[in-house]
Parts: C-alpha cells; sequence; structure tokens
C-alpha cells in the first residue's frame, strides 16, 4: 500500500509538513517495498487552488493513505472523491509517523478546515 | 466627472462625504461600490427601485463528452479544476470565469453555465439616483457587481460619485479605475496615517488626480494634517467632530439635507472638489 505525506525536507528522520497544500515536496512510501520517493509539490506555488492541485498530485500517485496534520475543505473533497482515508499526524518525524501508521495507531483526520486561501496560519 | 471616495480602513466616513456631496449636487449619481456591505442606501431611502441579477460564467461539464484528457485541469492557473475517479470537479468559487477551460477543450464537453452572485439595485432619492451592489454572502469577489455597477457612467456630463469598500485591494483599484478624481477620507489620528498611507500609495500607483478630506477634525494639528504636508498631498476639506452631525449620520439621515450648516460645509467642499478635477483635466489631458 502507498502513502502520501507532506515533507518539508527529503528525509525520514524531519518532521511533516504543516501545510498540505503548500508543502514543498510529498513523500509516497510503499509499505510493502518499504520504497520512498520524493515529489516536487508542483502546487506550493499556486495563486490559488494549491489544496485542489496537491490533491490531485497525490490521487494521481495511487496512494491508498494520506498523513497530514490537516487538509482544507476544497482539498478534502478530491481526496474523498478518491477514497484515499485521510490520517492526522502529530509532532514527531516522519518515520515515526510510518511505523504507527502500519501498527494501526492513527486516527482519521476529522476536523477539516475552511482553508487558508492565501492568509497564512502556521 | 466621476469621484472615487475611499480609505484605508472602515469607519473613517467614506460613506458620509460621498452621500452628502452627492447629496448636495444639483443633480448626481451616487454608487455603492462597497458591495460587501453597502449602506448609502440606509440614508438616501431610495424610491421606485429597479433590481437587476448580477451573474458570472462557471463551466460545467457534460460527462458523456470528457474523455479525460486534463486540458482543462492543467490549463487552469487557478487549479479549480481536478480530475478524479474518470470525473471532472469543478470548485465553482475557485474559478475566476476567464473562459479558458471552455475555449480549451478539444471535446467540446464542457460549457458555461451562470451564476448569480449578488444584484445591482437602481433608483431615486430627490436630486440623486443612487445604485447599490450587493454581493451574496458566501460569495467570493465582488469584482464583476463593481464591473457592471460602473459600466453604467459613461456619460461624463453627469456628476458620479463613487463609494468604495474600504482598503486598498483588488476591489477598490477596479472601483477607482474609471475615476477622474480620488478623494481620500481620512481621521486625523496617528494611527489614521498608516491606513491613509495605503490609499495615498494606491492613487500614486494609478495615476489619479487627489485630495485629502480629514474627518472628525478636533481643530488642532495632527499626525494626518502632517502626513500630507509632508508628502505635499492637498487637504480639500476638513469636517468637524460634532454632535450635530454624528447624530444625524446615527439617525441615516442626510446632513445636507437637514442642517443648514452642513448644506454649507458640503456645497462649498463640493465647489472645491469641482474645481479641483477641472484644474486636474486641463493642466492633465
Amino acid at each position: 500500500m502507498k502513502i502520501a505525506i507532506p515533507v518539508d525536507n527529503k528525509s525520514m528522520e524531519k518532521n511533516v509538513c504543516q501545510s498540505f497544500g503548500r508543502t514543498p515536496y510529498f513523500l509516497i512510501y510503499d509499505t510493502e517495498s518499504e520504497e520512498s520517493v520524493y515529489l516536487d509539490n508542483s502546487a506550493a506555488a499556486s495563486q490559488g487552488g494549491a489544496g485542489i492541485k496537491a490533491a490531485q498530485t497525490i490521487v494521481d500517485n495511487k496512494v491508498s493513505a494520506l498523513l497530514t496534520p490537516r487538509c482544507g475543505e476544497n482539498a478534502a473533497e478530491v481526496i474523498k472523491a478518491a477514497n484515499i482515508k485521510i490520517y492526522k499526524t502529530i509532532e514527531a518525524s516522519v518515520k515515526d509517523h510510518i511505523n504507527a501508521f502500519i501498527d494501526g495507531k492513527l486516527s482519521l483526520l476529522d476536523e477539516i478546515h475552511p482553508g487558508f486561501h492565501n492568509h497564512g496560519g502556521k | 466627472m466621476k469621484i472615487a471616495v475611499l480609505s484605508g480602513k472602515g469607519g473613517t466616513g467614506k460613506t458620509l462625504v460621498s452621500v452628502n456631496l452627492a447629496a448636495a449636487a444639483k443633480e448626481s449619481i451616487y454608487i455603492d461600490c462597497d458591495v460587501e456591505e453597502p449602506n448609502g442606501h440606509l440614508f438616501f431611502k431610495p424610491e421606485d427601485i429597479q433590481s437587476e441579477d448580477i451573474s458570472i460564467k462557471i463551466p460545467s461539464v457534460d460527462g458523456k463528452l470528457c474523455n479525460g484528457c486534463r486540458t482543462c485541469v492543467e490549463f487552469c492557473k487557478f487549479n479549480a479544476l481536478a480530475y478524479i475517479k474518470n470525473q471532472l470537479i469543478i470548485f465553482d468559487e475557485v474559478c475566476h470565469s476567464c473562459g479558458g477551460c471552455v475555449l480549451f477543450c478539444p471535446e467540446k464537453a464542457l460549457m458555461e453555465k451562470e451564476k448569480i452572485i449578488g444584484e445591482i439595485q437602481r433608483g431615486t432619492s430627490e436630486n440623486t439616483t443612487v445604485i447599490t451592489g450587493i454581493l451574496n454572502t458566501g460569495e467570493a469577489s465582488g469584482i464583476p457587481i463593481i464591473k457592471k455597477l460602473l459600466s453604467h457612467t459613461s456619460a461624463d456630463k453627469e456628476l458620479t460619485f463613487i463609494d468604495c469598500p474600504p482598503g486598498s485591494a483588488c476591489i477598490v483599484m477596479e472601483s477607482i479605475k474609471g475615476a477622474d478624481y480620488c478623494i481620500l477620507v481620512a481621521e486625523p489620528t496617528l494611527f489614521a496615517v498608516h491606513n491613509l498611507n495605503m490609499v495615498y500609495e494606491l492613487v500614486k500607483l494609478f495615476d489619479k488626480p487627489h485630495g485629502v478630506i480629514l474627518n472628525k477634525c478636533l481643530g488642532e494639528e495632527s499626525p494626518a494634517e502632517k502626513f500630507c504636508i509632508e508628502n505635499s498631498t492637498k487637504i480639500i476639506g476638513r469636517i468637524p467632530f460634532d454632535n450635530e452631525l454624528g447624530k444625524l449620520n446615527s439617525n441615516a439621515l442626510i446632513s445636507v439635507r437637514e442642517s443648514q450648516k452642513y448644506r454649507g460645509i458640503f456645497s462649498s467642499l463640493l465647489k472645491t472638489v469641482t474645481k479641483e478635477v477641472q484644474h486636474e483635466t486641463i493642466t492633465d489631458p
């Protein structure tokens, strides 16, 4: 199964990126082959609709789950339309999150925010 | 002659100035471009109102014709479209109505549909034609309404006052674009200087002739006055911080129509403004 995680750095030791739509990279991790691929997020510099575009990338990479600290409503609509499950990340490294996911310890993200739309939010 | 009234923040007196200047004129048009919260009509209480719906064009897809080529998804710079599980998803509120996706669709699977986002009301109040733009709650942008509001103002002979939204964002730029002159309304305080500077920079950028009206003046030297002197910006009028004016305004009355004193103040202000505009059009053709 493939999972996607927004990351600030191309490293398993660092933390998850706080933004989904405007993260610089996505880690696509295959839980079976244990392979990891880092994708540049082409949506990061979008004028608007970054979440939608980033979600399209996630869907096109045929992942089954997305691990993210939060997700805007437009992005969530795209991701849910593709039947991808969204799990909530906490303060921990990318590696810890992958292990927690495999162990079934992550909970689903139930809080979808209305989007920041260029109004920041750190 | 189109005169835009703007300010860096809300509550400085844009509506007070534009409503009273329009009411002081023999014949005038008042246009409320503050479409998110228009309030000029509360003072004018216009009669014989005619309403017109304002809509924008949003793409809609014919799923039978769409072959999933994603030309539209890649074209849209605002990312208003996504293609998921053999289906095109369109985000209406992200769309900027450019029509590009419809134009580029090789399968002609996209067409435009109308979406109502608000309305324009026209009415009259004594000597003034009152035109109000109203954006429906929850809509993303009032710019299409402002475009429509200002498309009515072609004749140069008519004295038109444009009551702008607060701030200096796109919606204000759209409101002042066609104006012959800009009135910047500011309070005299230090806090107001920051907001005044925002609209000052905007009118400079747009190369618009402009002047400042200071509202709520206490008759002493103020930071806003100092700002105007330092930037060689003309102060074309001062409105006193006055109980009588406050009361009239709070009761949604037009002071020009109620008080001899304010008829005098705004009539002479109107004369100054008209003279300024004529002067500007002569020196800067």
